[in-house]
């Protein structure tokens, strides 16, 4: 794997930000590659057509929201090569303007996975034919898998036996949704309790 | 030309139709748009998202253990297979090592899972085709899965049996020897739906030659599981990237030769033969021990215990109010689920709760490709390539 990853960086150079090996001791170890986001195409085409990578298929396409970074999203690959054995993730960074080039035309399944980023978190993707939601409601609103989206959501359906047709209605819960925070004092926890402020009065 | 178009020039042979949500041969609740050429099909568009319960939102508002029943109601035909991709996820994680019983017991289990999934799939793929008996005859065997499962955790389907560190209960003595008395029936049955299904005029005329999957569309489409291996590409995960005590275990990864839906459906078949086979090498060879592994920040102690120890008790509370925390970090795990690669990206903040996890639900790559197979062929084949499929909505919806 080492041998892979100096093979990558020394192919790839500017066009990608570094490469990392995180090792799970036993369990084997997994090879990350930060790739400018502007270079995305050029990345994963290297990956798939270079004999010694040779990364033939994608398994994945996913987002991550880290709101406080400033190009808050992770648009996260990964890619499997049969032939080899191995298994690659790639990650760009971008936010909800800057579009990321879609892979559409160099893997065909890239298509749905896309169009599941961007139903999930808005990310957009350039070149992309068919940018529709795919996993929501017909006429949904909001991106539901950004950490600044209500869990509960904003709207609820119900049939309205009067009007015969399906409403939507703003959430209402009887009770709030309840998030529990058990963390440890001692451990972990990292806000304030009240009543820790008397200790630096007196 | 678009339909609108030919519809305004009175051209009638163009026309789309509305297959599902609510269709029998859409197993569950898949909407496909289809446009025709006469009886041609031209165009798919599968609309998905029907079942979706934003399973990713609420896991990453759950503790790891809450977390955990999720993955049975993913592909709810073949529950604990998910749940082995996730704690295989935390497991590696957390550097937990797995006691040897335990894994076997996963083994187990997970090529239960794939009777069950394989079963449902190859009757209710005859019965989109038109052959009623199969299921009939299949769900009996099913039944009798289901009770193992039931008998293990107390659930027929929503097992949440497999825990980060090992299984939640041993395997009373009882079972095990039921087990094997069901191996040595089951191959027997297996052989009677094939020759309802096998030689089938019927069965073979709608399955032969449709839905051909050549290996460079398994790579280009993301394929894996039995839409790679009907195909003739030897990739089993199981074998290429063991877990658990696969390795050392005996079984025969069957290949088809033309990639069409009958090959599938033979490989299937065929799979279920060697998953008896290591479902009775698991009962044989498993050892005696704990089936948890002895780490009480991770997992909770045993019941005995917690009425003498007070640091048991401690750890009970902690472990089912607060969770126990993962480091922070990043990581992909899958296993060979029955319908192919089921994975877990999870990415974890050092917290008690999942910051991300997404889920690699092998169906939808496989969903992805309906309009690329289907294009040409005729109407009554879609249910027949929907069908050898594998399509379970649970997962691809999430």
């Amino acid at each position: 794997m080492l041998d892979l990853k100096d093979h990558i960086e020394a192919q790839l150079g500017e066009a990608i930000n570094g490469c990392e090996i995180t090792s799970f001791g036993k369990m084997g170890s997994e090879l990350t590659v930060n790739a400018r986001r502007v270079e995305i195409v050029k990345v994963i085409s290297f990956l798939r057509d270079d004999p010694i990578c040779k990364f033939s298929s994608l398994i994945d396409i996913c987002g991550v929201d880290y709101p406080s970074r400033e190009r808050r999203f992770d648009v996260v690959y990964h890619m499997l090569s049969m032939a080899h054995n191995t298994r690659i993730r790639i990650k760009v960074m971008t936010d909800e303007t800057e579009p990321v080039h879609s892979i559409t035309s160099l893997f065909p399944n890239a298509n749905w996975y896309e169009r599941e980023a961007f139903d999930m978190y808005g990310i957009l993707f350039d070149q992309h034919p068919d940018l529709r939601r795919i996993l929501t409601d017909y006429g949904f609103e909001g991106y539901p898998l950004r950490k600044d989206f209500p869990l509960s959501g904003f709207v609820e359906v119900r049939y309205d036996e009067e009007r015969k047709a399906v409403v939507y209605e703003p959430v209402n819960l009887p009770q709030e949704y309840r998030s529990f925070d058990f963390m440890s004092p001692w451990e972990g926890a990292k806000y304030v309790l009240p009543g820790d402020e008397k200790v630096e009065e007196g | 030309m678009t339909t609108t178009e030919a519809y305004l020039e009175g051209d009638d042979r163009n026309f789309t139709i509305n297959f599902g949500p609510q269709h029998p041969a859409a197993h569950g609740v898949l909407r496909l748009v289809l446009e025709l050429e006469g009886e041609i099909v031209e165009r798919v568009d599968p609309h998905i998202g029907l079942l979706h319960r934003g399973t990713e939102k609420l896991i990453e508002h759950k503790t790891y253990l809450q977390a955990l029943p999720y993955f049975d109601r993913l592909d709810y035909v073949a529950p604990m297979n998910q749940e082995h991709a996730f704690c295989l996820a935390i497991e590696k994680l957390m550097d937990i090592e797995v006691p040897r019983r335990a894994q076997f017991i996963r083994v187990l289990y997970s090529e239960i899972g794939r009777i069950l999934s394989h079963m449902l799939n190859i009757t209710t793929q005859a019965m989109d085709v038109g052959a009623l008996t199969p299921p009939v005859w299949g769900f009996e065997e099913r039944e009798k899965l289901m009770v193992f499962y039931e008998r293990a955790c107390g659930s027929r389907m929503h097992a949440m049996y497999f825990r980060p560190g090992g299984v939640h209960q041993d395997l009373p003595p009882a079972l095990i020897n039921d087990m094997l008395n069901w191996c040595d029936q089951f191959p027997q049955k297996l052989n009677d739906i094939e020759t309802l299904l096998t030689g089938n005029r019927i069965f073979k005329q709608r399955n032969v030659d449709i839905g051909v999957v050549s290996k460079q569309d398994c790579y280009d489409w993301g394929f894996s599981g039995v839409m790679v291996r009907g195909s003739g590409l030897p990739w089993d995960l199981r074998r290429n990237q063991p877990y658990e005590v696969y390795s050392e275990l005996e079984f025969q990864i069957p290949l088809g030769k033309n990639g069409d839906c009958y090959d599938r459906y033979l490989c299937r078949v065929e799979e279920m033969h060697e998953s008896v086979k290591i479902m009775r090498q698991c009962l044989e060879m498993m050892p005696e021990g704990p089936v948890m592994a002895e780490n009480n920040k991770v997992t909770p102690p045993r019941r005995a215990a917690m009425k003498q120890s007070m640091e048991a008790l401690i750890h009970h509370f902690k472990l089912y109010t607060e969770g126990f925390h993962v480091p922070a970090g990043e990581v992909y795990t899958c296993v060979e689920a029955p319908k192919g690669e089921f994975g877990v990206y999870l990415v974890a903040d050092g917290t008690n709760k999942p910051y991300r996890c997404h889920i690699r639900a092998p169906g939808f790559p496989h969903l992805a490709a309906m309009d690329y197979l289907n294009k040409g062929h005729m109407l009554a084949d879609v249910s027949a390539i929907l069908g050898s499929l594998d399509i379970v909505f649970g997962e691809i919806d999430r």
